[in-house]
C-alpha cells in the first residue's frame, strides 16, 4: 500500500506534464481539422505549415534572432564574467547588482523601458530592437553561468601557461576557454531558448518589418487553434530535442 | 666556488599597505638547492612569485646572470614553476601538459615528442602519457607538474610548497625524488615549504623568514645548531629555552653562566658578554640527559609526559620551578624496556658544550617567544 502511494503519484506528476505534449505530437499527424476527433494519418498539417510563406519567414526570423542574440549575449556575457571575476575595480558590485536585477525585474517592465529607450533614440522597431532586447534579458544569465564555473577555475592554471611561455593571449585561448567551454555552451542554450520563445519583450519590441514565431503563433491562436500550431510545436520539440542532445554530447566530449 | 644565478637586491612588496617583504637581499648560487622556510605570511610565497615573475616589486631589482629581469613577464623568464596544487590543464592529456611549454616554444613536432618522452620516462610516467590529469593520483600529478616544469629545461626551478598535498610516507619519497631529479639535472632548486624537516633534509642552505625579513641563512646544520636567534631556534625544531644569567667572563674563552642554580662553565659566545647578564640557554631535547633522582648532577623535576616515538622517548619533565622541559633520548640496546612512569623523579642535565647562547631579545620578541609554549 505505502508502496505505492510515491509510484501513483509520480506517474501522475509524469502524465500530466506528459500527456499535453504527446497530445500535440499525435495530432499533429492528424486528417481531421477538428482537434477532438482523429481522422487518420495524414501530413497535411505539415504541408500547409509549409506552404504559409509568412509562418516559415517567421520561423527563419525567430531562429535567426535566437542564433545571434545568444551568440552576442555570450560573447558579452562571458567576457563580463571574467572582468567581474580577474579585476577589482571600482563599482563592481553595482554592475553585479545590476546583472541581477534586470534578472529578477518583470519582464514586462523591462519591455515597456526598453520601447520608451528605443522611441527615445529613434531606433526603428524590427531586428536590431528586438536583438538589443533579447541580448539585454539573455545577458544576465548569461553571466551568472559562467561566472559559477569562474568560482570553481584553480587561479594557478593561467600563471602556470603564462610560466610555460605562454602570452595572455594564448593563455586565454589554450587554457581558460577550453576550461570553461562547458559554461559557455550552457549559457549560449540558455540565451538560445530563452529567446526563441520570448513573447513579452518582442510584443512590445517588434515591428512589422520583422516577424518573429512566438509572435505570430500568438496571433494565430486568438483567432482559433488551428492544427498547423500542433506540427509547429512537434518541429519546435524535436528541434529543441536535437540541441539538447547536442548539448550534452558536447559537454561529454570535453569533460572525457 | 658557485657562481651568483639569481642576486635580489632590496626588493621590497606590499599588499594594500601590507609590508610582505622589506628591502630583502638575496643571492641565490648556480645549481644549489635552496629552501625558502617560514610560517604562513611571512613572504615566503611572495618571494617565489616575485622571482617567477607574477608579482612585481614596489621596489628593488632581479637579476638573473646579470640581466634584469625585474619588469620581465613570467612566460619571457628562463625559470619554471612548480605549483602547490599541481595547476595540471584539465582539459589536457598528461603528453598534452608536459608538451605545452614546448609549444609556445614553436618547437619541431618530433622534438617535442623526444623531449616529452625523455621527462615523462625521467618521473617514471612514460605509460601515462595519454590519461587525463584526473585520472591520476596526487603524487602522479605531482610528478606530471615537475616534468612540465623541467621539460623546458629552465634555469632554475620554483617549486611552491610541491609536496604538502601529498600523505606523509608519499612525501618522503618525493623529497628523495627531487634531491634525485636536482642532482641529475644540475638545475637549481629554490623550494619554498613551511615543514622545518623537509627543509633541513633537503637543502644545501636555507633562507628562514619572517614577516618579510631573513632571520638566518645557513646550511641546514648551521640553522639547526646555531641559530642566529629566538625566531629561528623555535621554528626550526624542537627547543628547551633555560634562561641564565653570566656569573663571570674567564680568560681562557669561556664564561660561567648559571642556570637553575648550577654553574657551568660555557664557550664564549659571538655577541658581547658582561657579569650579571641575562641570557637564553638552548639547549635541542636530543641533547638533554636525564639521571636519576639522586644524582650529584643536574636539576630536579619529575616526569609529567611521555611519548613512545618507536625510535626514541620523548619525554616532558616539570622542573620545580614550573618549567618545562623536553627531552628526547635513543633507546638502549643494553636496556630495550627503558621507559618513564607518570609522576616519576627525575634529574635534568646536559653535556657542557652542546648548548647555544642567545642574547635577549626586544621585549616584543621575547613575549612573542613566550607565547608559543
Amino acid at each position: 500500500m505505502s508502496r505505492w502511494l510515491p509510484r501513483t503519484y509520480l506517474t501522475l506528476v509524469y502524465v500530466l506534464l506528459y500527456v499535453p505534449i504527446i497530445v500535440l505530437v499525435v495530432f499533429s499527424f492528424n486528417d481531421s481539422r477538428s482537434g477532438y476527433e482523429w481522422g487518420g494519418l495524414s501530413l497535411r498539417w505539415y504541408e500547409a505549415l509549409f506552404n504559409n510563406r509568412a509562418m516559415v519567414q517567421a520561423m527563419w526570423n525567430s531562429l535567426w534572432l535566437a542564433l545571434s542574440a545568444a551568440t552576442v549575449s555570450t560573447m558579452i556575457g562571458a567576457l563580463t564574467a571574467l572582468a567581474l571575476h580577474r579585476y577589482r575595480f571600482r563599482g563592481k558590485k553595482l554592475l553585479n547588482g545590476m546583472l541581477f536585477i534586470v534578472m529578477m525585474s518583470p519582464e514586462i517592465v523591462l519591455a515597456i523601458s526598453l520601447l520608451a529607450l528605443f522611441l527615445l533614440v529613434g531606433l526603428k522597431l524590427g531586428y536590431v530592437s528586438l536583438l538589443l532586447a533579447h541580448v539585454t534579458f539573455c545577458l544576465p544569465f548569461v553571466v551568472i553561468t559562467v561566472m559559477a564555473r569562474l568560482s570553481g577555475f584553480d587561479e594557478r592554471l593561467p600563471e602556470a601557461a603564462r610560466d610555460l611561455g605562454a602570452s595572455d593571449f594564448t593563455m586565454t585561448r589554450t587554457v581558460l576557454i577550453p576550461v570553461i567551454m562547458p559554461a559557455l555552451v550552457a549559457g549560449w542554450l540558455l540565451g538560445f531558448t530563452l529567446s526563441l520563445d520570448d513573447v513579452v519583450v518582442s510584443t512590445f519590441v517588434s515591428g512589422p518589418s520583422y516577424e518573429i514565431l512566438p509572435l505570430r503563433i500568438y496571433s494565430m491562436v486568438r483567432v482559433g487553434l488551428k492544427p498547423e500550431v500542433n506540427a509547429l510545436g512537434t518541429l519546435l520539440l524535436v528541434f529543441s530535442l536535437f540541441m539538447l542532445i547536442l548539448s550534452q554530447w558536447i559537454l561529454l566530449r570535453s569533460r572525457r | 666556488m658557485k657562481q651568483t644565478l639569481l642576486s635580489l637586491s632590496n626588493l621590497s612588496k606590499q599588499f594594500d599597505g601590507k609590508t610582505v617583504l622589506d628591502s630583502l637581499d638575496l643571492e641565490i648560487l648556480d645549481g644549489e638547492f635552496i629552501t625558502l622556510l617560514g610560517p604562513s605570511g611571512c613572504g615566503k610565497t611572495t618571494l617565489l612569485r616575485l622571482m617567477a615573475g607574477f608579482e612585481h616589486p614596489d621596489d628593488g631589482t632581479i637579476l638573473l646572470g646579470g640581466q634584469d629581469l625585474t619588469h620581465t613577464p613570467p612566460e619571457k623568464r628562463p625559470l619554471n614553476t612548480v605549483f602547490q596544487n599541481y595547476a595540471l590543464f584539465p582539459h589536457m592529456s598528461v603528453f598534452d601538459n608536459v608538451a605545452y611549454g614546448l609549444k609556445m616554444e614553436k618547437r619541431p613536432k618530433e622534438e617535442i615528442r623526444q623531449r616529452v618522452d625523455e621527462a615523462l620516462a625521467m618521473v617514471q610516467l612514460e605509460e601515462f602519457a595519454r590519461r587525463k590529469p584526473h585520472q591520476l593520483s596526487g603524487g602522479q600529478q605531482q610528478r606530471v607538474a615537475i616534468a612540465r616544469a623541467v621539460v623546458k629545461r629552465p634555469k632554475m626551478l620554483l617549486l611552491d610548497e610541491p609536496l604538502s598535498a601529498l600523505d606523509y610516507k608519499l612525501r618522503r619519497t618525493m623529497q628523495v625524488e627531487l634531491k634525485r631529479l636536482q642532482r641529475e639535472l644540475g638545475i637549481t632548486f629554490v623550494f619554498v615549504t613551511h615543514d622545518q624537516e623537509e627543509a633541513l633534509s633537503m637543502s644545501d642552505r636555507v633562507v628562514v623568514l619572517k614577516d618579510g625579513l631573513i632571520q638566518q641563512l645557513g646550511t641546514p646544520r648551521e640553522v639547526y645548531e646555531r641559530p642566529a636567534n629566538l625566531f629561528t631556534a623555535r621554528f626550526v625544531g624542537e627547543t628547551n629555552f633555560f634562561p641564565g644569567r653570566i656569573d663571570k667572563a674567564n680568560g681562557d674563552d669561556t664564561i660561567t653562566v648559571d642556570v637553575f642554580g648550577l654553574k657551568r662553565t660555557f664557550r664564549k659566545p659571538d655577541f658581547p658578554v658582561a657579569a650579571g647578564q641575562p641570557l637564553h640557554v638552548l639547549l635541542r631535547p636530543e641533547d638533554i640527559r636525564v639521571l636519576a633522582p639522586d644524582d650529584d648532577d643536574g636539576v630536579a623535576g619529575k616526569v609529567v609526559e611521555r611519548n613512545y616515538k618507536g625510535s626514541t622517548l620523548d619525554s616532558v619533565i616539570h622542573l620545580e620551578d614550573s618549567t618545562e622541559v623536553l627531552a628526547s633520548e635513543f633507546f638502549d640496546e643494553d636496556d630495550p624496556t627503558f621507559d618513564y612512569r607518570l609522576g616519576e623523579p627525575v634529574k635534568v642535565s646536559w653535556v657542557d658544550g652542546w648548548e647555544w647562547l642567545l642574547p635577549m631579545e626586544s621585549p616584543e620578541a621575547e613575549a612573542e617567544a613566550n607565547l608559543d609554549e
